[in-house]
């Protein structure tokens, strides 16, 4: 396919996805656990996405909800955790051994 | 690594520190250092107890492939000193994140410290997955609450606090109100001429706060102990010697038998820290504390394993 042709074919394929100008948050997101902080230390999902992290750091880390309704175990160099998130809302958690670490997944409808 | 001690003849403490490899103890009571030659007799009141820190039993990170091997010869230096310790303190961090098993293996390890008994305080890796239930089920005999205990050996009283329990977004290390009432409690009947020797696993003082290495009401804990003619604090969690002498407290963090961590800001965080082949036994190792009657004095000797 001619690079011009591809890109408005993915252009249009976006914009059926998306429904319009503004681009309507992921089913899946990424995040990676890196230098002892989370990043992104924002992320947003839609409702009934998961939420995928990697530990990228030779020391132990967790994803703990700040108010303990989920928390991975302990995530080895190159460990991942998934979590589902369902219902609309603002998501802190945390990396329980290393509390200064915190960050937010952000679900919207 | 030596810091903020109280500049009293330096020279002769660098003497001091200079020999310490080869046997020879020494000693800050009140921010005098004095000096005592291996073998001279000790008197009946005298004891020696071993601090072992920071196992992770359950690690297997690149800082060190063979943590179980470290840990065994952990145990070896232990059992090679002289006169044998009355007993045996681990300031925390038995497992490494709790992993299944690790309580177990650790408990059939230490099996071989030839000692009469091993008192512990919980890291934040033995209790983070469920608020130390596992932890307790199995060395909280004999303590209160989270863990915290105290005891008196010849004269000594001993006091082993939590500081790992109190962890949530954005806090780390912390005594509560809690265990600190039960503190002003324990040490009230105590006259200021007992020694009182504290281990807990983060430090008590603020060694480095950004990397999480302070405990946030440590203070009030110090502030109780003041009193007190002689306090020695022990602690774990940052895995490196580093030392404090603060008018009649001095504060000892001990090294891991299982990986080192770098100096306070050496590096961008705080992980489990590589180094050369040649240099990781250096870096690991356990520590001999032995108190003398007369006069009342804890000598403390670092037994790293190379």
């Amino acid at each position: 396919m001619r690079p011009i042709t591809w890109t408005v074919t993915l252009a249009a394929a976006l914009a059926l996805f998306t429904g319009g100008a503004d681009a309507a948050p992921p089913p899946e997101a990424r995040v990676s656990i890196s230098q002892f902080r989370f990043q992104p230390a924002e992320i947003s999902i839609a409702a009934g996405g998961t939420v995928t992290w990697v530990n990228g750091d030779a020391e132990e880390h967790t994803v703990t909800a700040t108010d303990r309704s989920y928390t991975s175990p302990g995530l080895e160099e190159e460990e991942t955790f998934s979590h589902r998130f369902t219902a609309p809302g603002t998501y802190r958690y945390f990396c329980a051994l290393h509390p200064h670490m915190t960050a937010t997944v952000v679900v919207v409808k | 690594m030596l810091t903020e001690l109280v500049p009293v003849d330096r020279r002769r403490f660098m003497q001091c520190l200079a020999w310490a490899g080869t046997g020879l103890l020494w000693a800050a009571r009140g921010g005098l250092l004095s000096s005592t030659a291996l073998g001279e007799a000790a008197a009946a009141g005298d004891f020696t107890f071993a601090q072992i820190s920071d196992t992770h039993v359950g690690f297997a990170g690149k800082a060190n492939a063979n943590a179980a091997g470290t840990l065994a010869d952990s145990i070896a230096a232990i059992n090679a000193l002289e006169p044998r310790p009355a007993f045996v303190i681990h300031t925390g961090d038995l497992t490494h994140g709790q992993k299944a098993g690790a309580f177990d293996m650790l408990a059939e390890s230490l099996k071989a410290v030839r000692t009469e008994r091993i008192f512990y305080v919980p890291g934040e890796h033995d209790v983070f997955l469920d608020g130390g239930k596992e932890y307790l089920a199995r060395h909280g005999r004999g303590t209160l609450g989270g863990g915290w205990q105290s005891f008196d050996y010849h004269g000594v009283h001993f006091v082993g606090l939590v500081n790992v329990l109190t962890y949530k977004a954005g806090v780390g290390g912390a005594l509560g109100a809690e265990q600190l009432e039960w503190l002003r409690q324990d040490l009230e009947a105590r006259g200021p001429s007992t020694p009182v020797v504290v281990f807990t696993h983060v430090p008590l003082w603020a060694v480095y706060p950004a990397w999480g290495w302070t405990t946030a009401d440590g203070a009030a804990a110090i502030a109780m102990l003041r009193r007190f003619g002689s306090v020695t604090v022990l602690n774990g969690h940052i895995h490196q010697v580093f030392q404090k002498v603060d008018g009649s407290v001095t504060f000892h963090s001990a090294r891991s038998t299982a990986f080192p961590q770098p100096a306070p800001g050496a590096a961008p965080t705080p992980g489990p820290m590589t180094v050369e082949a040649g240099e990781l036994r250096r870096l690991l190792g356990v520590r001999e504390v032995r108190y003398t009657e007369s006069p009342a004095q804890l000598a403390i000797v670092e037994r790293p394993l190379a």
